[in-house]
């Protein structure tokens, strides 16, 4: 469908993945200037130039597991650790959110001002590294060229397109259930009341339904049961690179008060089931996953905890409690990492294994780079 | 005025597309076949009357000689021509025809895609049968594809390519009244809101353009000469399709409006959307003073659902059916949240 979706996937994934980082590294009183050192590492490896350029380029969205081999190598980008049932958790949590925030834009194009919370938020994050920022403000800067001419069914079809890729996803999480936007079904609750959608703020549209004839004369008035009590349009969102999004979809809904928690009982079965049909893995979206997967790091897992500097996040309570995780994961929900390898199918695209051949020579001249965990900020520089 | 009746389960979940829903009665076997996309699914159930038995179906977008992944499918519409009836299926790729109980596909056509990715998007959608032998396809370029059917066999041609539509088509959709006094058979609605009307034949003719309003038209239909129009702002149009005059205005839906479909025999129509509603409204033509009027009858709310499927069971409007956004037979041990393709029926008042 849009070739135009994977930007918004990566960024608005990637936002919520900062959110509950940010939250975690605080709730863990991890010292200051390595939760700085690791919210820095990854933004600067989410904007990196090379990978955003992949990126920006029209393409299909990747299988769910490359896409989730992405964020884990994303989220292994500095000196922080998570292990297997705190990724599982967090990638949960990430898409969940995200869903969330497609599925209830009124306006298709809200999909732009709900990403440009996540900017926003992410711009705060690194206000005090000028460089970083650059980079986002770069990234900023593409958003606004290549999504604000749209109209409103192009931006349709990346919202069909997004919810194909969320389709059947019905994991709970404790914040939507607490806000009750969420049901313990893990189905999301549509209001049928609040503001209609339409940009259109003109009297027409304070009720719904209404009926006018040809002249503009309202015709019949009608009161419904049970039909919904809508107010009028809110006003329009701004798309430059500053100003108020009124939107709150896409912002930070975490804080120490309202932690990260997920329900992982009763997740749907069935759902496994049905990925089936998204899991065949598409061959060349696999060929361009290798390479985002190099760009974004080193081919080898990474060493848990093995350097002095490094430490895990947990995102459970307890370790005890990350391990029960684990092992009562249902396995129809394991993501199954996919393992990514240089193909030989690679060669036959000339400009991509071009780019790959860049990145080998600068990894070659830096072998510190491929040793340590926490050097992979080095080889993007390398670039 | 209507009462729920038993959800007929499908495979899969349905896909949050346009007119998501395909529906072809089978009066002789009293059953009626019910279509939904998931992806790269097309679940097809047959289902008797009685609710007693439902038989299943997968249609997958397979592509001759295309070794790359599966295209998703965009939209599944049943095709009642003079002498048969075709399943078309529209997707990334092409165009597929099948037989109306899904078992042999009979024509398939691909679609121009270029060897890399482009940022302008390829695919087939809005589909629309225009008596008595064509089936036309819209395209995401704005082209029209007209396919001429013979009575019988796979000799299905490509006759025409109309390029009036310059944005992406939505929806298709031809005269339902049956009525012979109409000029216009066919009305085609773009991203734009464009809606172009046409008179068929050897070549077809446009008969009027109605300009948009740069909301995209996801609906259309039309019936006794008058066009139905449902656009992304939640509202509905009546048009009179030969001159293009704008009848009526209603803001029926809060939320982008996905399906419409009338029952020609009683001048219905149903609404439905991302609202999570399903509304009904009685179209009323006074030809004496050449007006349309359109009535308000009846809500269902499918909770937290947002609707991409709405279609009439039969022509009279007696009952309806409806398909949602991850909605799907869920089975156990997930209690069941709720299953594609519900469908309501009019109670009958003693």
């Amino acid at each position: 469908m849009s070739s135009r979706t994977l930007p918004l996937l990566f960024i608005n994934l990637g936002g919520e993945m900062l959110y509950i980082l940010d939250q975690r590294l605080r709730a863990q009183n991890i010292p200051a200037d390595k939760a700085k050192k690791v919210m820095n590492d990854i933004i600067t490896t989410m904007f990196n130039k090379k990978f955003l350029e992949e990126l920006f380029k029209p393409q299909e969205l990747y299988s769910k597991k490359a896409l989730r081999t992405v964020f884990d190598r994303l989220a292994h980008a500095s000196i922080m650790r998570l292990n297997q049932a705190s990724m599982d958790k967090l990638y949960d949590l990430m898409t969940m959110a995200f869903k969330y925030q497609v599925l209830l834009c009124p306006r298709p194009k809200d999909i732009l001002l709900v990403s440009f919370n996540h900017m926003d938020a992410i711009k705060d994050f690194v206000k005090d590294t000028p460089s970083i920022l650059g980079q986002v403000d770069e990234t900023y800067q593409q958003l606004i060229e290549m999504y604000t001419p749209m109209c409103s069914g192009e931006f349709q079809l990346i919202r069909q397109t997004l919810l194909i890729f969320f389709q059947d996803m019905h994991i709970r999480v404790s914040i939507f259930l607490k806000d009750k936007v969420q049901n313990s079904n893990g189905r999301f609750v549509l209001p049928i009341s609040g503001p209609c959608a339409s940009w259109n703020t003109s009297p027409r549209l304070d009720k719904v339904p209404l009926m006018f004839s040809c002249t503009g004369e309202e015709v019949n008035r009608l009161k419904f049961t049970n039909g919904g009590n809508y107010a009028a349009a809110t006003r329009e969102g701004s798309f430059e690179i500053f100003g108020d999004r009124v939107t709150k979809l896409g912002t930070n809904m975490y804080s120490v008060s309202r932690p990260v928690e997920t329900h992982m009982s009763g997740t749907s079965k069935s759902s496994a089931q049905k990925t089936k049909v998204n899991a065949a893995p598409n061959p060349l979206a696999k060929e361009e996953l290798n390479l985002l997967a190099k760009l974004m790091g080193r081919l080898e897992e990474p060493n848990p905890g093995n350097t002095d500097s490094g430490f895990r996040v947990n995102l459970f309570a307890t370790d005890e409690e990350e391990e029960e995780a684990l092992i009562s994961r249902p396995d129809e929900l394991s993501y199954g990492v996919l393992k990514i390898q240089a193909t030989k199918d690679l060669q036959a695209n000339a400009e991509l294994a071009k780019i790959m051949g860049e990145f080998t020579v600068s990894g070659d001249q830096s072998p510190s780079a491929s040793s340590k965990g926490d050097d992979l900020l080095a080889m993007m520089d390398g670039l | 005025m209507y009462h729920k009746e038993k959800s007929i389960p499908i495979k899969n979940s349905a896909s949050a597309l346009y007119n998501n829903l395909g529906v072809l009665r089978i009066a002789p076997r009293r059953l009626t076949y019910f279509t939904v996309v998931h992806a790269n699914v097309v679940n097809m159930v047959s289902a008797s009357w009685d609710g007693l038995n439902y038989s299943h179906r997968q249609l997958q977008s397979k592509e001759p000689n295309v070794a790359t992944s599966a295209s998703l499918i965009m939209q599944a519409a049943f095709c009642s021509l003079q002498s048969r009836e075709l399943l078309v299926v529209t997707s990334q790729k092409g165009i597929q025809m099948y037989e109306s109980d899904g078992s042999i596909m009979v024509y398939w056509h691909a679609l121009d895609t270029p060897e890399t990715t482009t940022a302008q998007a390829v695919f087939a959608r809005g589909i629309s049968a225009v008596p008595e032998n064509y089936i036309c396809v819209g395209v995401s370029s704005g082209s029209i594809l007209v396919f001429d059917v013979p009575s019988k066999g796979t000799n299905i041609s490509l006759s025409e390519v109309l390029d009036e539509h310059k944005e992406s088509i939505t929806d298709m959709a031809s005269e339902c009244s049956g009525s012979q006094e109409c000029i216009a058979d066919l009305v085609s609605a773009d991203d734009g809101g464009n809606l172009c009307v046409w008179k068929s034949g050897e070549e077809f003719q446009l008969l009027h353009k109605i300009h948009g309003f740069d909301m995209s038209c996801s609906s259309v239909k039309l019936w006794k000469g008058t066009v139905v129009a449902g656009y992304g702002t939640g509202q509905i149009r009546l048009y009179e399709a030969v001159t293009g005059i704008l009848h009526a205005e209603v803001n029926a839906h809060a939320r982008w409006i996905n399906s419409l479909d009338i029952a020609p025999f009683s001048g219905l129509l149903l609404s439905a959307g991302e609202d999570s509603l399903v509304r009904v409204w009685l179209l009323n033509l006074t030809p004496e003073t050449n007006s349309v009027e359109i009535a308000h009858l009846h809500n269902e709310c499918v909770t937290d659902t947002q609707i991409c499927g709405a279609k009439f069971c039969d022509s009279d409007g007696y009952a309806f059916a409806v398909t949602g956004y991850d909605l799907g037979c869920h089975e156990s041990p997930l209690p069941r949240v709720g299953a594609a393709g519900a469908g309501w029926r009019e109670t009958v008042q003693d």
